[in-house]
């Protein structure tokens, strides 16, 4: 099953950055994004994985191919970079996932054998908005007041001006 | 299901996917798939979290809610950046990180 999600999550995110077709890469990033919700339910976080669906999958991706349907033509290719500029971020990118692997193997985890906590809904809403230990009230708020923020700045960025 | 898989092959598949979407950010001249770019990378970290908290300690529940505020943030910033795409577009009717010099002179 991981095996399964992870070559889909390898695959796509490849076809991701090097498809030609701006609708076709989004398309590819939802199968990311769906098969990240898979990893989610595979590691019992369903809460989360319906999160994933529903706001990255659903609403993310939705605001991307509207914006693309908004600013390119479809059928359109994309210019490619030069083989140079490929070349350069491909060493750049190679070089750090190597250093970044080789440090996660000579790593060791141990794990502790504890018990597995419960994560259901009823727990999850009671931790967000307790202000105690394991409290996580303020970061609640601050993530509203973002948002809020950032909903004024888009409606204001993206409303046509009279002059 | 998941107990046969180690920490590692989570870490590793998310490595794998950052760096992914480190190339596409340096390569593409779109500013739409730049954003999609910067939401894959998100998206590794995401899995890391998720995958420290279920596996080295699987009764705090820390890593899922960074996890819900990292969603939250990528929506914010999804939403702006787009916002200021469409903005762009509409002055100089392309999104090409290239032909974008107007301030330049």
């Amino acid at each position: 099953m991981f095996t399964i999600f992870s070559a889909v999550i390898i695959i796509f995110s490849v076809l991701t950055v090097t498809s030609r077709r701006i609708l076709r890469a989004a398309t590819f990033l939802l199968f990311v994004l769906v098969a990240t919700a898979g990893l989610y339910f595979m590691l019992r976080f369903n809460f989360l994985a319906a999160i994933q669906l529903t706001l990255y999958a659903g609403g993310i991706i939705v605001l991307i191919i509207f914006s693309i349907l908004l600013t390119s033509q479809i059928g359109q290719k994309l210019d490619t970079a030069t083989w140079k500029k490929k070349l350069v971020a491909f060493i750049a990118a190679a070089f750090g996932a190597v250093i970044c692997i080789i440090t996660i193997l000579a790593n060791k985890f141990p794990v502790e054998a504890t018990s597995a906590g419960s994560t259901n809904v009823r727990l999850i809403g009671q931790s967000l908005l307790n202000t105690g230990k394991y409290g996580y009230a303020l970061p609640f708020e601050v993530i509203s007041i973002l948002l809020l923020a950032a909903m004024i700045g888009a409606i204001v960025l993206a409303k046509k001006r009279k002059d | 299901m998941f107990e046969g898989v180690p920490l590692t092959w989570f870490l590793i598949v998310a490595t794998l996917m950052f760096f992914i979407g480190i190339y596409g950010f340096l390569v593409r001249k779109n500013l739409i798939t730049i954003l999609m770019s910067i939401e894959l990378i998100l998206n590794s970290v995401n899995i890391n979290f998720v995958a420290f908290n279920k596996i080295l300690y699987p009764d705090h529940l820390e890593g899922m809610f960074f996890t819900i505020f990292v969603i939250a943030v990528a929506a914010a910033e999804a939403s702006v950046a787009i916002a200021i795409i469409i903005n762009i577009y509409r002055r100089l009717i392309n999104i090409d990180v290239e032909k974008m010099n107007e301030m330049k002179y």
